[in-house]
């Protein structure tokens, strides 16, 4: 298992469009993958899941990877998370 | 008797209508078993392919009647109609309970409506509504009841609901709805949101009261104050309409100053900038015709986290505001931390006298690694639009000319790494220590610009903590003090041909903007909710005639004498 923690710089935090892309990208990956956020634990390939972590501009989450290509996974999920979305 | 309610202005507008009461009643599904679950969660799938279809539709409607982003909510609408945690789960509850589809949706859909509920964060307590708007579509299809829908009102009327969702908010027929009003709701809701894009009146979190609003009876709203009478007299109904009418006119009014420059009534043209402290704000500074960004604060980015932000995240933040405003200018002012503004992180150790303390540049030069990543990720980002660069409390030349050769060495260190740099940018600085303005004839000729920072400028002037009741009667923006300061560094500046800014309060008051108007002033940077107001203050201003009664003012005794001096001609401009 493999684990970092990021910085979210979106401004408006990680609302619609930025989860809509993480889970969609989180669900072609075999790993299991999780989003943890103030003690919270949520599945990473549920965009309600990630909902209810309600993660603000500037805060800091840590992505466990369990699994199969984990590494890539945590490469480009990391990426998404320290993005700015439109 | 006429009644009234109060609730929370969501979006402006005043209307008068018939109220038509959308029943809201939820229905709560009888646990069954079933014989054959596999039947079920079929039944149970083609009710979710089915919401799906309309939802597309209704996104695509959505997103040519308000654009990609407010469509954007039905994408996230879809996105839960495919999602694990809710779709499967309400599979796997059918499956393993061998229930009805019905009651496996509501008990899976009503759990995660109350966890959303619960939560601190508004914003979050109102996605509760998305669940509950995807929901309610399932549960009419597995019913086969028809979802209703708003689009089909044909009479003039106000919304009274306990909320709109979404989907009902993106169908409204605009041609006879003229507000509405809901019991729960926040100015940050969908709902208050689309209502400000749709441009109709809103007023939200009225409470249970709106459950004795009687069905189809008149009632006046304005939701600029969030008041609503409900059967109102004839003498108030006619104060309403008028009051319709001249909100109306004098928005469009203002709307219509959007994409114009600011110029005084004769002729003379400045720029009306927005101060900002989030990226978010930006978007509000342009659909309020912001003619730039006049000030960015950086601070947001280093605030609230645990460690500083690295060159890569500031590179991207700078990026993305430079993008958006582009081909507008961007001032980003460079770190401006201590006086009331600490970092648990950095440490820095406790003075006595924050305000007159290590702040701001005088930090950035001692701790020169963190200001060099600053400058380093300004520079890479300023290709993406028009950067200015601008530093904040500066007293004398030397540290002003220490921190342009910073700039400048990290400046070449990117040309030889190959990176590409804007090919010029402008470099100015705050006035905001009276030491600056006095001597500003010193400053003009190394800056591209000069920007009075009014709030500290004040204080410093008036040594009175405007914090500290017991002195707040001398933070006084009009003094003469004041304006001759602004006098001397206005003209230091003209006599080198740069320009000077203002990013205080002090530049969006109406108040004092026909003196700075009237002093030189060239761009105004203020809260982007005071532009349209001063860009049409402005446009009834004449530059010549408030350079004369500048003049005057600053020879006045008192702060009070020079503001009912103002008040007068103004009263006399308008009348």
């Amino acid at each position: 298992m493999i684990s970092q923690t990021f910085t979210i710089l979106n401004p408006t935090g990680f609302h619609v469009r930025p989860t809509k892309t993480f889970v969609q990208t989180a669900s072609t990956f075999p790993c299991k993958i999780t989003l943890i956020n103030k003690g919270k634990r949520v599945n990473g390939k549920s965009s309600l899941g990630m909902l209810t972590l309600g993660i603000k501009a500037n805060e800091e989450v840590t992505l466990e990877i369990d699994g199969e290509q984990a590494v890539q996974a945590l490469d480009a999920l990391g990426k998404l998370l320290t993005g700015i979305h439109e | 008797m006429t009644q009234s309610l109060k609730g929370i202005g969501a979006s402006p507008g005043i209307a008068v209508a018939r109220t038509f009461f959308l029943a809201t009643e939820r229905f709560v599904p009888a646990r069954a078993a079933v014989a054959d679950e596999k039947q079920e969660v079929a039944r149970f799938r083609e009710a979710v392919a089915v919401s799906r279809n309309e939802v597309e539709a209704i996104r695509v409607a959505a997103e040519e009647r308000f654009g990609a982003d407010k469509a954007e909510i039905f994408e996230g609408h879809l996105m839960l109609l495919e999602d694990p945690d809710l779709i499967d789960a309400i599979e796997e509850k059918i499956t393993d309970e061998a229930i009805n589809a019905e009651f496996a949706l509501h008990e899976v859909a009503q759990s995660f409506i109350e966890l959303l509920q619960s939560m601190e964060d508004e914003l979050l307590r109102g996605r509760a509504v998305d669940i509950e708007d995807i929901s309610s579509r399932m549960m009419s299809h597995l019913r086969g009841v028809p979802h209703m829908d708003l689009a089909n009102l044909t009479e003039e009327c106000v919304i009274v609901a306990r909320d709109l969702t979404p989907s009902d908010t993106a169908q409204l027929n605009l041609a006879v709805v003229r507000g509405f009003i809901t019991e729960v709701g926040s100015r940050t809701s969908h709902s208050a949101i689309m209502a400000r894009s749709l441009e109709i009146p809103a007023i939200v979190g009225v409470g249970a009261a709106i459950y004795d609003v009687p069905e189809n009876t008149l009632l006046a709203m304005d939701a600029n104050e969030g008041l609503i009478l409900i059967n109102p007299t004839t003498e108030e109904l006619e104060a309403y309409q008028a009051k319709k009418q001249q909100d109306d006119q004098r928005r469009i009014e203002l709307a219509k100053l959007k994409d114009q420059l600011t110029l005084s009534k004769d002729g003379k043209q400045v720029e009306l900038a927005a101060n900002i402290g989030k990226l978010e704000d930006i978007q509000r500074a342009i659909d309020n015709g912001a003619e730039g960004i006049g000030l960015f604060r950086t601070e947001f980015l280093y605030m609230g986290r645990s460690s500083l932000p690295t060159e890569e995240e500031q590179f991207t933040s700078y990026k993305y505001a430079l993008e958006k405003m582009s081909p507008k200018p961007v001032v980003i002012r460079t770190l401006d931390i201590g006086g009331d503004k600490e970092l648990p992180y950095m440490d820095l150790p406790k003075e006595s006298n924050p305000f007159l303390g290590q702040r701001a540049l005088r930090l950035c030069l001692d701790r020169q690694d963190l200001f060099r990543t600053q400058l380093r990720a300004l520079l890479r980002a300023s290709r993406y639009g028009n950067l200015k660069i601008m530093f904040p409390m500066i007293a004398v030349l030397e540290e002003l000319l220490e921190a342009k050769r910073l700039l400048e060495e990290e400046k070449q260190k990117l040309i030889a790494e190959g990176v590409q740099l804007a090919d010029h940018i402008e470099v100015g600085m705050m006035i905001e220590v009276p030491a600056a303005a006095v001597s500003a004839d010193l400053f003009a000729p190394e800056v591209d610009f000069f920007s009075i920072g009014t709030n500290d400028l004040i204080q410093y002037t008036m040594a009175a903590d405007r914090m500290n009741e017991t002195v707040a009667y001398l933070y006084q923006p009009w003094h003469p003090s004041l304006l001759r300061l602004i006098r001397l560094v206005i003209q230091a500046a003209e006599k080198e041909g740069k320009w000077v800014g203002m990013c205080g309060e002090m530049a969006g008051d109406a108040t004092a903007i026909p003196l700075l108007l009237g002093l030189g002033l060239h761009e105004f940077s203020m809260s982007a909710g005071s532009i349209l107001p001063s860009r049409e203050l402005i446009g009834q201003l004449n530059q010549a005639q408030w350079s004369d009664y500048a003049d005057q003012a600053l020879r006045m005794h008192s702060t009070q004498e020079i503001t009912q001096f103002v008040e007068q001609l103004r009263n006399g401009v308008s009348s």
